[in-house]
């Protein structure tokens, strides 16, 4: 069976050892239904195939843990019966080859995977990467991906809180459009991804199936790119968040009922997914028949039924007494619904259509006979030679500052935000532009705290000591809104797992994602791979991005925030003195265009101690904000120009100033309104005046710090 | 004293209306926009959203809707009936306020907090308020821009810093009676000095306080 010369199952991503593996679970060769399945759950994408070995390292358990990795999203328990549901995903092949529609559906689709445990989504914070924003290409991405967020986010009723964004050239073939998810559910309320028992009736709800998204998770995730891939638009789902409204209105108006057995979103690999998986994980098997399916085109295939990643549809799994109760809610929100299949006992998935079966195998098989690679792991030669320090260029630290805040990395990032209703629900205390988040519980004193960090140059230089690093960025983060670090979730995004030196930096970045969260006793629970991000031969920086959430209780009275700032507050560093180590900083990449040295490595004890102290101060002093991008010179900076004051630093010399080293914050209050413990805090300026000065190095005035800051984008985008 | 917060499928910001009534001490419940008797209802309000998904022009197919009948029976009647945001856009599309609602003058949704001057008092929704306050509100709109050739309508509120280019720098519109009335900022999102602001709490207290038993 070949079309253009090439075997099938090779056109739908599979190599023929695979093929061989489904013929030896069938005992025969493959129907086209059976081989269409096998390719979108086995490709990279849904079965983790070349990561899974990989990925047993990450430390799973905690007490509050409920829900691990595997399901849906990770769950956590808050103490009083309150849940949290957390799940992060990445959209990046869609969004480099349809920006509005790749970064909207993506938003959907982690959507879908939060209420599909029975949570009420609460918030949604996007961690986008662009090549740099002269190029046309990177602003027709860019403004894109922008877009399809806020159109998405806004009209579904969820707000988007925050996130980050990066612009470097190692994104320019290949952008990185990540979302990540938070929900809110009372324990009773909890629904898993399980077909549950025999005799339960499956019931596809939502949007019409269509020939949208085909092929999606294998032909455009799971494959790399070049000059061709605009081809692929047509494996672009399209998105409707008012259909998507509807149908979380109507899921979480099941649940509250208590209708539903168990319940899995249709995402990557669509319907295959949602009949094999719930079935595997109940150890049942089903009778589906396509025919029941509503379709918005006539004429689909049983492949094409079977693969579409049409959106916002989910599968309910319903015990016969409950059937009417769910398609009178269905009917009341004006969504769609049919019944398309029936649970059985003994683990045999029947499909039919048309009368005729179309595929069956044991519904295990799909999820758990994926293949699994131990793929061949090897450090990059070119690494030694990375690790040589260069000799920085001669540079004015004023000079530097201007050019740092001129970096729309760096720069504000209102006209992002200000593109996403950020503030629905009354919940948001801490919002975009800060370091963490924090929402409320409303009826609780408490708050949840997020912080996501991503950082693909430390991690090209150093992925063990990048990627740990960034797990104690996060927690640092969430600590300064006064809360404590509860549970990671991870996208790693990385190039071709095909090649040694990108399994070797994704081996690498889980070890360090590991020795720090076991540091902090925190668990991972849930997470996303997102390989072959890789264009023309040429493979990204290693870019893991780490959402970390944390537990405020109680909520601090008066929050600290860049914005309170007054004349006369002493200004104070804490944590470990900074080094001369610039390896992978904002002022290499922006200001002497170099990328070279080793990281400094994180210091597990000097972290604790700092997470802790912040997050009690959180509760006593006015201004808390990290040492991150661009140092100490850029965080006050920040302050500053948050604040409308300026501000007189007695720190010397480029790496005091500029070094990004682990573990710091930077701190203002009224002169002597806290005790500091001397080990960890050093007086290091004063808040005054109009402009900022920096000790031996002249004044930048405040007026020109703002305007730099504040049209960092926007005189980029022209708007 | 009872307020109707009507939802429309996409509609979205109707529990933080109610939440935010109740705070005050105020009475609201959730309408779906199918009712067809708010008898049992002082005053209407319509939150902020996408109702119907607003694929079409904002409102035009919420205009439709069955509740739609009743709080023009409502508004007819002089009881207090409020549009923030989306459903500002159904009453102007409803014809229960002058002009329409159209992209905003740079093309992308706004989402942040702006001044706004009180500029007429006898209107439900600043009965409270004094002449020339100054109030910050959070903004949260794509189709924010005011417009009305021609018209004379009462302007209630105007920006400062007029962000989407709405005719007269409108904010807030009312009929001619000042019983009807729609506001493009949000107040429900001002309610609390912990959400970045306060102001919107006299907007709100002026609505229930217009409310006077049907």
């Amino acid at each position: 069976m070949t079309i253009t010369g090439q075997p099938v199952h090779r056109r739908l991503g599979m190599t023929d050892d695979e093929h061989e593996s489904v013929i030896r679970i069938l005992g025969r060769s493959p129907l086209p239904a059976e081989l269409a399945m096998y390719s979108v759950m086995w490709s990279e994408h849904c079965s983790y195939k070349s990561s899974r070995a990989h990925l047993r390292r990450f430390p799973t358990e905690a007490p509050w843990v409920v829900v691990g990795p595997g399901e849906n999203a990770g769950v956590v328990a808050l103490g009083d019966g309150w849940l949290a549901a957390l799940r992060i995903e990445s959209h990046n092949h869609p969004s480099f080859v349809e920006p509005y529609q790749g970064a909207a559906t993506g938003v959907g689709g982690i959507l879908r995977d939060v209420f599909t445990m029975g949570a009420r989504p609460i918030a949604l914070w996007d961690q986008i990467r662009f090549g740099p924003l002269d190029d046309p290409k990177n602003r027709y991405l860019f403004g894109g991906v922008v877009a399809g967020i806020a159109g998405y986010g806004n009209a579904v009723g969820v707000p988007t809180i925050g996130g980050e964004i990066e612009f470097d050239p190692t994104y320019s073939g290949n952008p990185l459009v990540n979302v990540m998810c938070l929900g809110i559910l009372r324990e009773e309320q909890l629904v898993l991804g399980t077909a549950g028992e025999p005799g339960n009736v499956a019931v596809l709800l939502g949007k019409a199936t269509g020939r949208d998204g085909i092929g999606g998770a294998s032909v455009l995730a799971s494959a790399s790119f070049d000059d061709g891939s605009q081809e692929k638009r047509p494996s672009v789902q399209v998105g409707d968040p008012f259909e998507e409204k509807k149908l979380i209105e109507a899921c979480l108006e099941m649940f509250e009922e208590g209708l539903v057995a168990g319940i899995q979103d249709l995402g990557a690999a669509g319907l295959a997914c949602a009949i094999s998986e719930p079935s595997g994980r109940a150890g049942v098997g089903m009778d589906v028949d396509l025919g029941a399916v509503h379709v918005r085109e006539s004429g689909m295939t049983a492949p094409e039924l079977l693969m579409s990643e049409s959106q916002e549809r989910m599968m309910a799994f319903v015990h016969p007494r409950n059937v009417e109760a769910v398609l009178v809610i269905a009917n009341k929100w004006e969504i769609e619904s049919a019944v398309i299949g029936m649970v059985k006992a003994g683990g045999t998935l029947t499909v039919r259509h048309s009368g005729e079966i179309v595929a069956e195998m044991p519904a295990a098989s799909l999820a758990d006979a994926a293949p699994l690679y131990d793929r061949p792991l090897r450090r990059p030669e070119w690494l030694d030679g990375l690790w040589q320090t260069p000799d920085p260029p001669q540079i004015e630290p004023a000079d530097a500052l201007i050019q740092l805040l001129d970096d729309p990395g760096i720069g504000s990032s209102a006209w992002t935000y200000e593109q996403y209703d950020h503030m629905l629900f009354l919940n948001t205390l801490c919002g975009p532009g800060g370091d963490g988040s924090l929402l409320r519980i409303r009826g609780t004193h408490k708050g949840l705290a997020v912080s996501t960090d991503g950082n693909g140059r430390l991690c090209l230089l150093d992925p063990r000591r990048g990627a740990a690093r960034l797990v104690y960025e996060a927690a640092l983060n969430v600590a300064m809104t006064g809360a404590k670090p509860l549970a990671v979730v991870d996208n790693l995004n990385f190039g071709n797992p095909e090649k040694p030196e990108v399994m070797w930096q994704f081996r690498e970045t889980v070890e360090g994602i590991s020795e720090a969260c076991e540091a902090l006793g925190i668990p991972v629970v849930g997470g996303n791979v997102s390989f072959y991000n890789e264009t023309d031969g040429v493979d990204i920086n290693p870019t893991p991005v780490v959402g970390l959430l944390g537990l405020a209780d109680p909520i601090p009275i008066q929050l600290p925030g860049l914005g309170r700032a007054r004349e006369g507050m002493e200004i104070w560093e804490i944590g470990p003195e900074p080094t001369q180590n610039l390896a992978g900083s904002a002022l290499q990449r922006v200001v002497h265009r170099q990328l070279g040295g080793r990281p400094t490595a994180a210091q597990p004890e000097w972290a604790k101690q700092v997470i802790e102290l912040a997050a009690s101060l959180a509760h006593q002093v006015p201004v808390l904000h990290d040492v991150s991008s661009g140092g100490l010179a850029v965080g006050v900076a920040e302050i500053c120009i948050a604040s409308s004051v300026g501000a007189a630093l007695s720190a010397e010399g480029i790496g005091p100033l500029f070094s990004e080293d682990p573990h710091r914050f930077i701190l203002m209050m009224d002169p002597g309104a806290v005790r500091l413990p001397a080990d960890l805090a050093r007086m290091v300026g004063f808040v005054g005046g109009n402009s900022l000065s920096m000790s031996g190095a002249g004044a930048v005035d405040l007026g020109l710090l703002t305007a730099t800051y504040q049209q960092a984008i926007p005189r980029r985008m022209n708007r | 004293m009872r307020t109707a917060v009507v939802v429309f499928p996409g509609t979205n910001c109707e529990k933080d209306v109610v939440h935010a009534l109740t705070s005050l001490g105020g009475e609201a419940e959730l309408v779906w926009h199918r009712e067809t008797d708010l008898s049992r209802f002082d005053g209407v309000i319509l939150p902020g959203g996408f109702a119907h998904g607003d694929y079409l022009r904002t409102g035009a197919i919420a205009r439709f809707s069955p509740v739609m009948a009743e709080v023009g029976r409502m508004a007819a009647a002089g009881a207090p009936v409020l549009g923030i945001c989306n459903g500002f856009q159904v009453l102007c599309e409803a014809e229960m306020l002058p002009g329409a609602l159209i992209a905003n003058r740079d093309l992308a949704f706004i989402c942040r907090f702006v001044d706004v001057e009180v500029t007429d008092t006898s209107t439900i929704l600043t009965r409270n308020a004094t002449l020339g306050q100054r109030l910050r509100l959070p903004l949260n709109s794509y189709q924010g821009n005011w417009v009305d050739p021609g018209s004379d309508a009462r302007v209630t509120l105007t920006y400062l810093d007029n962000p989407n280019g709405s005719q007269g720098s409108a904010a807030a519109v009312s009929n001619a009676a000042g019983n009807v009335v729609g506001v493009m900022p949000h107040p429900e999102r001002a309610s609390e000095e912990l959400l970045g602001s306060g102001d919107g709490l006299v907007l709100l207290e002026s609505f229930l306080q217009s409310l006077v038993p049907a």
